[in-house]
């Protein structure tokens, strides 16, 4: 499986692209293959205030379910509607329109502590020596 | 556990090939899921699954006293069995816990028992104890492969490849005979509320079942189902999973099985128990549960009614034939009537649900 090597990942499986000022969440390909079919994706309101490697949402799969962590601070613009209706979207396009929140970071450096795609391949290896 | 020391069934080649994702279940590598959980649940309801439950133990239980020995073994009515008959039956202690539940086989010349995978050592164990002289009771499950075909067109994927016969049976009847020209026992049974069947056979004969039962399914659609959409099946008829629903602290009533406790019987373990939790009524009951959003309510989860806990959540999906979220839950029996609001504790937030009649789906094909 290969990750994209132009977002940067968290040790749970979140991933980040950077545009501009701003930042996009997602869950990696990784973790959507653990969790299942996505049903419900519980995503905070736009304005509010993150905290990095803090819960910001829930993510429910058939049979399982788990924690969004922030891989870094900052104020939610926008978060993705469509998964409303098609949760779905998190298992067929996880780092395009199955994409969670967009944040207004408030310290850029923090996606300095983020692993490369090479990086999270790793882990995921030593993962499952 | 490292996947090494994992027992293997007879299908583990044909789960790898599949692309099945793997998981230790009782100490077995088995298929989770292959294409999706919703995807094989879907599929079941629809057309038709296979399902590998090779796992599960298979005790034959023979010689004069056999039908007699686990009569008193089980709740169930194994003594009006006629030969070629099943039935699902709890295995209690004295004090009315679960030991297992099991199906009950009676042949010709023996019964068969099948136990679920995480409790063989301790079922055979059990049975062990009481086992009066004479009756034999050996322990089959390595020796006996185990798949089931189930949905409203299982009986189109295996015409022509058994007898006819086999597909006349009724629900919980069965017969020895060939299926793709392997001795098989043949059963009309299953755990999803569809129709279907489930087949024993010789593990040697493992690969040329599987690959005939997918060759035959592929015009009806049907697909090979993992663990995962088992459990939604079986969760949206409000079937038991031991373990989570129903374990050694739990009385078949509790659970809404006293359809299966025949406390007029001769004597059997749990009897004066069971007779005296139906005289002085229920602490405690399993009730279905529905929430009202998509947040779903997971084994462990505490229910409260007005800020007091009332009870806990045994088992609990997404379920994808109701597109609802759905649970079990032990509740006390004084406040959780069926329409009862209850809030389910999902670490900081609270699920709003309700009380509802089981089973949740109740439009199944079985019979």
């Amino acid at each position: 499986m290969g990750y994209p090597n132009d977002l940067r990942y968290t040790s749970e499986h979140e991933w980040v692209r950077q545009e501009g000022g701003l930042v996009t969440v997602g869950i990696t390909a990784y973790a959507t293959e653990q969790l299942g079919d996505v049903v419900f994706v519980e995503l905070p309101e736009v304005g509010r205030e993150i905290e990095a490697m803090k819960p910001f949402g829930v993510v429910e799969a058939v049979k399982t379910v788990s924690d969004l962590f922030a891989p870094v601070g900052g104020e939610v613009v926008e978060v993705n509607i469509s998964l409303g209706d098609n949760p779905a979207l998190v298992n067929h396009a996880p780092y395009g329109d199955g994409w969670m929140i967009r944040l207004k970071p408030t310290n850029p450096d923090e996606m300095k502590a983020l692993m490369s795609s090479e990086d999270y391949e790793r882990f995921l290896e030593e993962q499952h020596a | 556990m490292p996947t090494s020391t994992l027992k293997h069934t007879p299908f583990n080649a044909q789960h790898r090939a599949a692309g099945a994702k793997l998981v230790d279940f009782a100490g077995f590598e088995m298929p989770l899921r292959y294409s999706g959980d919703v995807r094989e649940h879907l599929a079941v309801r629809q057309r038709a699954g296979l399902f590998d439950i090779s796992h599960m133990g298979e005790f034959h239980v023979a010689g004069p006293g056999a039908v007699d020995f686990v009569d008193r073994a089980v709740t169930n009515d194994v003594a009006a069995l006629e030969v070629g008959q099943a039935l699902y039956s709890p295995m209690c202690r004295d004090d009315a816990g679960i030991v297992d539940d099991v199906l009950v086989y009676r042949f010709p010349d023996h019964l068969m028992m099948v136990v679920n995978a995480s409790n063989v050592a301790k079922d055979f164990a059990w049975l062990s104890s009481r086992r009066p002289a004479g009756v034999v009771l050996e322990d089959r499950s390595d020796a006996t492969a185990l798949l089931a075909v189930q949905g409203p067109r299982a009986a189109d994927v295996l015409r022509g490849h058994v007898p006819d016969a086999a597909l006349d049976l009724g629900y919980y009847r069965f017969f020895a005979g060939p299926l793709f020209g392997v001795p098989a026992v043949i059963s009309r049974t299953g755990y999803t509320g569809e129709d279907g069947f489930e087949l024993y056979f010789d593990p040697a004969h493992g690969a040329v079942v599987w690959e005939g039962i997918v060759a035959a399914g592929q015009p009806v659609g049907l697909e090979p189902v993992g663990l995962g959409a088992r459990d939604t099946l079986r969760l949206e008829m409000a079937y038991m999973l031991y373990g989570n629903d129903i374990d050694d602290t739990t009385s078949p009533l509790e659970a809404g099985l006293g359809w299966t406790v025949k406390l007029g019987k001769a004597d059997f373990a749990g009897q004066a128990m069971l007779k005296g939790q139906k005289e002085r009524g229920l602490a405690r009951r399993l009730v279905g549960i529905e929430a009202e959003g998509r947040r779903v309510p997971r084994h462990g989860m505490t229910i409260e009614r007005d800020g007091r806990a009332i009870g806990v959540v045994t088992s609990g999906t997404f379920a994808p034939s109701l597109e609802k979220a759905i649970a079990m839950a032990y509740v006390e029996t004084a406040v959780g009537a069926v329409g009862t609001a209850v809030e389910v504790v999902a670490g900081t937030t609270r699920i709003a649900a309700r009380v509802v009649k089981r089973p949740f789906y109740t439009r199944g094909t079985h019979r």
